[in-house]
């Protein structure tokens, strides 16, 4: 993930050790001076979201990367990067909470992430990978989105994506030189007006305007960034929903479902926000069943209900503190509800 | 063809790396790999696995229910995982450690001293390399010497042509046992 | 005496780094003196088309609207790591951070040590005005012991909320920093020398020496409930009691 940052032309990375993540920042540390970039380990995670902010104001491709009770210490930094209209990629290395809870892997930060986390009216794009090489394409992706629309995108993986290993290709590597202009960026006021990058607007009026405006980006992200993958739905009369982690492990639940007869099939939300709420209320129509899984004690499972609403069950089932389930376990949730 | 391997033993026994080697060779074999581990939380002396699956196809679940191979270095990892073990699958026991051999009867058990045979050969450190040498015989999905150039490359970041030589004895030793 | 208007001589102006935006500042505060310095020493130094002011929460908290230079508002306490992240990716720019006594020595007091501790080649002006202006007059880490503020109406004691924190000679402890200073400016002379220091401070960046702070002994009239003249008297008799004026670091 973070040679794929690298590809996609990030040159600035500030970080602070927290498990299970320390793999990026240590990689970057060895990589970011290595092609002309910075990298600061900073004083806490609270420093790396401004050091952050401060790089991404001054228009360089910008990254920082935590778990979870680190990602709570960066969530005053990602409102005011929302705020201020700087894009910045984050990765949520998810571990077992709330608290200190543990280091395994687990599903517990998507309302946080999904639902806002830092204070105030914002939206963050946030993406969930199952798989290594969909994480390599996902950051690359989070960088594009992020300068396109001028916010905070979040890659949400989780301890397990973060400590395996399997084989991936990267990507051609981006010229950050090449990149589209930031006119906005921080400079220096030379042959032009000053550029300020705030989210203070003491008129009430101001900042209407100015939330107002950011939410038409938003709606605009929700038209057209909605992105998701179906396994064998079109003939399915019983599905699984889920993302990262889970929906990989759940891939080898619906070969296991389908070698017994059962018409399994699988949608796995990649953007979590915006949530693909149309193609899950287009499955509610065909399918009876629509079970949520998660390593969590159901937060998704309120996004897959406002899709679904009653038009088919929506049953759910979650493994919690860090335990991972097994195909096996999930087919026995689909038996279950087949019955 | 899928095949999924637990390595399992106390935590300096060296089963992460033997599983690293083991996908990398499988990557070098053209096959799709996932490698996870599983530590103990402590980095020395406490129990560590991993789990490593190779298949021509690419992988659904890195976690996998029930392993074709067991590696078990120590007798807590054959306790916990002996039962998960799929029918016809195999169980390399390091007997070196374990006083008891496996219940299961549907399935290979090999008993192979690991410990004893690196030691012979004058490292301790190396039994791992000899469980991985003998189940790569027993299974043969993978040729020996791509094992041989993946535990050189995972090595390569250290200056350690000996520890590189006793790898590849214990490998061969192990290969050799079975 | 006839004046002849050819002849006059224009000795004193607006810096031209400064828009023509009015201050915020309440009448009679030390933060209108400081940010005019800063403008002066910006101007001196030829540097208006390449500084990036970094404003604090605070009374300057809208400082970027003032300069014709760039400028990014920060959270509170954060200004330190956040003219990081501007300096370490661009380091042509000139990066000062201007913050209070609450936002650079309570609540951002890590930001603060350590960017001062990696030697950031960055400018921090630090407004110690042993109270919190913004949000009505609370106590500050500065606050005076036996002073009385919203929050510590009997008086800060010592026993329950400890001393005013020392923050220059906190910083002074560090190997890193390349010039700090403690300045005021109750008089002309003490103007003068803090001028002088706060240019020497961007000289040192402009220079790529490294961390430089000037901490500023200011007033509160409002907040103090005195006078600006009463205020004035108030820093020289008892403020730098517990504050020490001087250099305390000088590697330059």
């Amino acid at each position: 993930m973070a040679e794929a940052a690298i590809c996609a032309g990030c040159r600035a990375y500030f970080g602070y050790p927290i498990t299970p993540q320390n793999e990026i920042l240590e990689y970057m540390a060895a990589r970011m001076p290595a092609v002309g970039g910075a990298f600061v380990q900073a004083e806490s995670e609270v420093a790396a979201i401004n050091m952050c902010y401060g790089a991404s104001a001054a228009g360089v491709r910008t990254m920082t990367s935590s778990s979870s009770p680190g990602i709570s210490l960066k969530m005053e930094g990602i409102s005011y990067l929302a705020a201020a209209d700087l894009p910045c990629v984050i990765i949520n290395v998810a571990r077992g909470g709330p608290g200190l809870g543990n280091i395994a892997p687990a599903q517990g930060d998507y309302f946080q992430a999904t639902k806002g986390g830092g204070h105030g009216d914002y939206r963050m794009i946030v993406l969930g990978p199952a798989t290594i090489a969909e994480a390599i394409e996902i950051v690359m992706l989070a960088f594009d989105l992020a300068d396109k629309y001028r916010v905070p995108v979040m890659v949400l993986s989780d301890g397990m994506l973060g400590q395996m290993m399997e084989p991936i290709k990267l990507a051609e590597p981006v010229d950050p030189g090449l990149l589209p202009a930031k006119p906005w960026a921080l400079t220096g006021a030379s042959g032009r007006r000053p550029n300020a990058v705030t989210s203070y607007a003491m008129d009430p009026r101001d900042l209407n305007r100015i939330n107002t405006k950011r939410q038409t980006r938003y709606r605009q992200i929700e038209e057209k960034e909605v992105r998701y993958r179906e396994t064998e739905t079109s003939d399915a009369t019983i599905v699984v929903v889920a993302y990262g982690t889970v929906a990989r492990i759940a891939r080898t639940t619906v070969k296991m479902a389908r070698s017994q007869g059962i018409k399994l099939g699988l949608v796995q939300p990649i953007t979590l926000w915006p949530f693909p709420y149309a193609p899950l209320r287009a499955l509610s129509n065909q399918v009876n069943t629509i079970i949520t899984v998660e390593m969590s004690a159901g937060q998704m499972v309120e996004d897959v209900r406002l899709a679904v609403c009653d038009r088919a069950e929506t049953p759910f089932y979650g493994e919690l503190g860090g335990l991972v389930p097994t195909p096996k376990d999930i087919l026995r949730e689909v038996q279950r509800n087949v019955s | 063809m899928e095949q999924s391997f637990v390595l399992a033993g106390f935590g300096g026994q060296g089963v992460i790396l033997a599983g690293k080697i083991l996908a990398q060779a499988g990557a070098d074999h053209g096959l799709q790999v996932t490698w996870l581990p599983s530590y103990g939380p402590e980095m020395r002396g406490g129990t560590a696995n991993c789990t490593v699956v190779l298949s021509d196809e690419p992988i659904g679940s890195p976690v996998v229910d029930n392993p074709t191979v067991l590696v078990a270095m120590n007798l807590p990892s054959l306790d916990r995982f002996e039962k998960t073990v799929a029918k016809g699958g195999t169980i390399l026991i390091n007997s070196s450690l374990i006083a008891r051999t496996a219940e299961r009867n549907d399935l290979q058990v090999l008993n192979v001293p690991v410990n004893d045979i690196a030691v012979s050969l004058g490292n301790s450190h190396a039994a791992n390399m000899v469980a991985l040498g003998t189940v790569i015989k027993a299974t043969g999905t993978i040729p020996l010497e791509l094992i041989k150039s993946a535990m050189v490359k995972m090595l390569s970041h250290k200056d350690n042509a000996e520890l590189v030589a006793v790898n590849q004895q214990a490998l061969d030793a192990g290969y050799n046992a079975v | 005496m006839s004046v002849n208007a050819d002849k006059m001589v224009r000795v004193f102006e607006r810096p031209r780094s400064l828009t023509d935006a009015q201050f915020s500042y309440c009448p009679g505060c030390h933060h209108g003196l400081v940010t005019r310095i800063v403008a002066q020493t910006i101007d001196e130094l030829g540097i208006q088309d390449r500084t990036v002011i970094v404003a604090p929460v605070g009374c300057a908290v809208t400082m970027y609207e003032w300069f014709r230079c760039d400028g990014i508002q920060a959270a509170h306490g954060r200004a330190c790591a956040v003219a990081t992240g501007i300096k370490r990716v661009n380091p042509n720019l000139i990066v000062f951070t201007y913050q209070g006594d609450g936002d650079l020595a309570a609540i951002g007091t890590a930001e603060s040590i350590h960017a001062a501790n990696r030697g950031e080649n960055i400018t921090v002006v630090f407004i110690n005005n042993q109270i919190y202006g913004m949000t009505g007059g609370q106590m500050a880490p500065t606050t005076l012991v036996g002073q009385r503020t919203t929050s510590c109406p009997d008086g800060r004691n010592a026993q329950l909320a400890g001393y005013p924190i020392r923050f220059a000679e906190m910083i002074a402890q560090l190997d890193a920093p390349v010039y700090v200073t403690r300045q005021a400016l109750y008089d002309q002379k003490r103007i003068m020398a803090a001028s002088r220091a706060i240019k020497k401070a961007f000289q040192c960046q402009v220079e790529g020496k490294g961390y430089s702070l000037v901490e500023v002994l200011t007033n509160c009239p409002t907040n103090w409930r005195m006078s600006p003249a009463q205020s004035n008297s108030h820093l020289m008799d008892e403020v730098v009691r517990a504050f020490p004026l001087g250099d305390l670091v000088d590697r330059d």
